[in-house]
């Protein structure tokens, strides 16, 4: 297919849907006619929990502002709309959340649109069978993936790439709203099936996804907007006050990645070995050369979590300098009193502290051994199979510390300051990532999908 | 006399690259300070791992991007993000040891 002459035009909302953007930015944006409005909406790296737990983490309120924007745009204007990660982590919970939130909104603005609503849960049988033909590969630094851990492990999902997409738009959705998703994808798939090349519609998107984050000076919260052409995509700031520089470009292609050249996603990899970044007048940048280059067979990634139980946490500091010279042996000698405890009541749990002006931040990677601060941060941490359990384990720890009597003690009242009370904060479930594994698809666009009409002028009348 | 990296770079951070490794990178402030940097052959897997107290095989990667004049360094997460003893989710906090390089 050769690549249509007239430019494509997409309108990036914000870096996550939930992180806002300046009303005035987007309507920027609109008056410079987009042919889609996207925004990804999700992310692996507020950690584990979020996934398993089946929660947002954005909040409500601030999804749903975005969204009203977003939807009343795009249906008042006939502009397709396109969210990818619904709710954060994109498993079922997280996209029904966001639905809810799009049908709530669409009611309350009185709006009636067709809808796809694309699931991206991987059922464990099919995982296991590719598992027993050898077909699922770790990623770089995970261990293989075993039957144990497949079976403790929950709302496992595949990364969709942009045929589940292509198919929803083909078949005349007006909004999408999609599980977890290649970044990328929500940006790419309506212009690659208008036929543009899609190694550059992927690295638009790959910058888009992002939204303002990739320009100067950068923002999380802000909107971004893009030009793509037959050979090149411009992006450029619907804020004045940011524009887009060669530099923060190609460093944005730097970011979160592992090699700057070779980008893996769903059914191929983006190649940049080619790839030029040139600074136009007016705070925009053209890119020209990016690749995509296709595998053999479509591979996508896995995303699963297991439970590792629950947490109980307590913050506390300690000012007294002979108690900070003595730290190590302190938390040393408190965690074996406290692990002999638990072990002789039979309460299964584990403590840990995380020492702030010590290696609080940096943990084993610390090079700096020495503790040269007047005060200690110091947070007990403890983690059982039980809330009852990690409650337990926190609380004995936080009185053993506090009293603990320790060589040259000369401050015997109590040995941390507590700035709460309660002092003891539950945390809830506990989860860790347990599939990150990539995994064969033969049909890249057999997602499980609903089509759906929202009817919000009905249901306000 | 060996210059600061703190003179040469704009940007240096660390981040998450998916919950199993560490990126790091540092972008220059121009084409002749990177190209200096990368001549002079300061960043290296030994001296990493040095700074980080990491064996050398966790240090995976170590790219020179000549489109933003950057340097990337990709390990191994000493624990996975989010994994029991993490003290550091996101991996944003994860750069200062190489605020100390000189080249």
């Amino acid at each position: 297919m050769t690549a249509p002459k007239k430019e494509f035009r997409v309108l990036s909302a914000t870096a996550i849907l939930g992180y806002g953007f300046p009303e005035a930015s987007f309507r920027e944006g609109l008056r410079r006619r987009p042919h889609l409005i996207g925004a990804d909406a999700g992310s692996t790296d507020p950690g584990p929990y979020y996934l398993g737990a089946g929660k947002s983490f954005t909040d409500r309120s601030a999804v749903k502002r975005d969204l009203r924007f977003m939807l009343t745009a795009g249906i008042r204007r006939g502009i397709p709309v396109v969210i990818g990660t619904a709710g954060g982590s994109g498993a079922r919970p997280h996209v029904d959340w966001c639905e809810a939130i799009v049908r709530e909104t669409a009611a309350e603005e009185k709006l009636t649109f067709k809808m796809a609503v694309i699931y991206s849960d991987m059922d464990k049988a099919r995982v296991r069978r590719h598992l027993r033909k050898g077909e699922i590969v770790p990623l770089s630094c995970v261990p293989p993936l075993t039957e144990a851990v497949l079976d403790e492990s929950v709302n496992i999902v595949a990364q969709m790439g942009v045929e589940p997409i292509r198919k929803a738009l083909a078949a005349g959705c007006q909004v999408v709203l999609a599980g977890r998703a290649y970044d990328p994808a929500v940006f790419a798939a309506l212009p690659i099936t208008l036929g543009y090349d899609p190694g550059l519609a992927l690295h638009m998107g790959k910058i888009l996804e992002c939204a303002a984050i990739a320009a100067t000076p950068g923002s999380g919260a802000d909107c971004a907007f893009g030009r793509l052409r037959g050979d090149s995509f411009v992006l450029e700031s619907p804020n004045p006050k940011r524009r887009f520089t060669r530099v923060s470009t190609a460093a944005h292609t730097l970011y979160e990645k592992s090699d700057p050249y070779h980008l893996p996603g769903p059914g191929g990899e983006l190649d940049l070995t080619g790839c030029s970044f040139t600074e136009l007048p007016g705070g925009r940048v053209e890119v020209r050369g990016s690749r995509h280059v296709g595998t053999d067979r479509y591979w996508v990634k896995l995303e699963g979590v297991r439970r590792a139980g629950f947490r109980t946490i307590a913050v506390s500091g300690t000012r007294d300098p002979i108690m900070i010279r003595e730290i190590d042996p302190v938390l040393a000698g408190v965690e074996a009193q406290v692990r002999d405890i638990l072990r002789a009541e039979r309460i299964e749990g584990r403590i840990r502290f995380h020492v702030y002006g010590r290696d609080g931040v940096m943990g084993a990677l610390e090079p700096v051994k020495t503790v040269r601060g007047h005060e200690l941060g110091i947070v007990i941490e403890a983690v059982g199979p039980t809330q009852a359990a990690a409650d337990s384990a926190c609380s004995l720890a936080r009185s053993t510390l506090l009293h603990y009597g320790y060589p040259g003690r000369i401050s015997t009242a109590g040995n941390l300051a507590l700035p709460f009370s309660p002092s003891d904060a539950r945390m809830g479930e506990v989860y860790e990532f347990s599939v990150y594994h990539l995994m064969p698809l033969a049909r890249p666009d057999g997602f499980p999908a609903r089509t759906v009409t929202v009817r919000g002028g009905k249901e306000r009348k | 006399m060996r210059r600061s990296i703190l003179t040469a770079a704009t940007v240096v951070r660390s981040k998450n690259s998916g919950p199993y490794e560490l990126t790091l990178d540092i972008l220059f402030k121009d084409r002749a300070r990177f190209e200096l940097f990368r001549r002079r052959g300061v960043v290296t897997r030994r001296r990493i791992a040095a700074l980080y107290r990491r064996p050398a095989a966790d240090i995976l990667k170590i790219v020179y991007f000549e489109p933003s004049n950057a340097l990337k360094i990709t390990m191994r997460r000493p624990i996975p993000s989010g994994d029991a003893g993490e003290t550091d989710i996101y991996g944003a906090q994860q750069h200062a040891p190489l605020l100390g390089l000189t080249y």
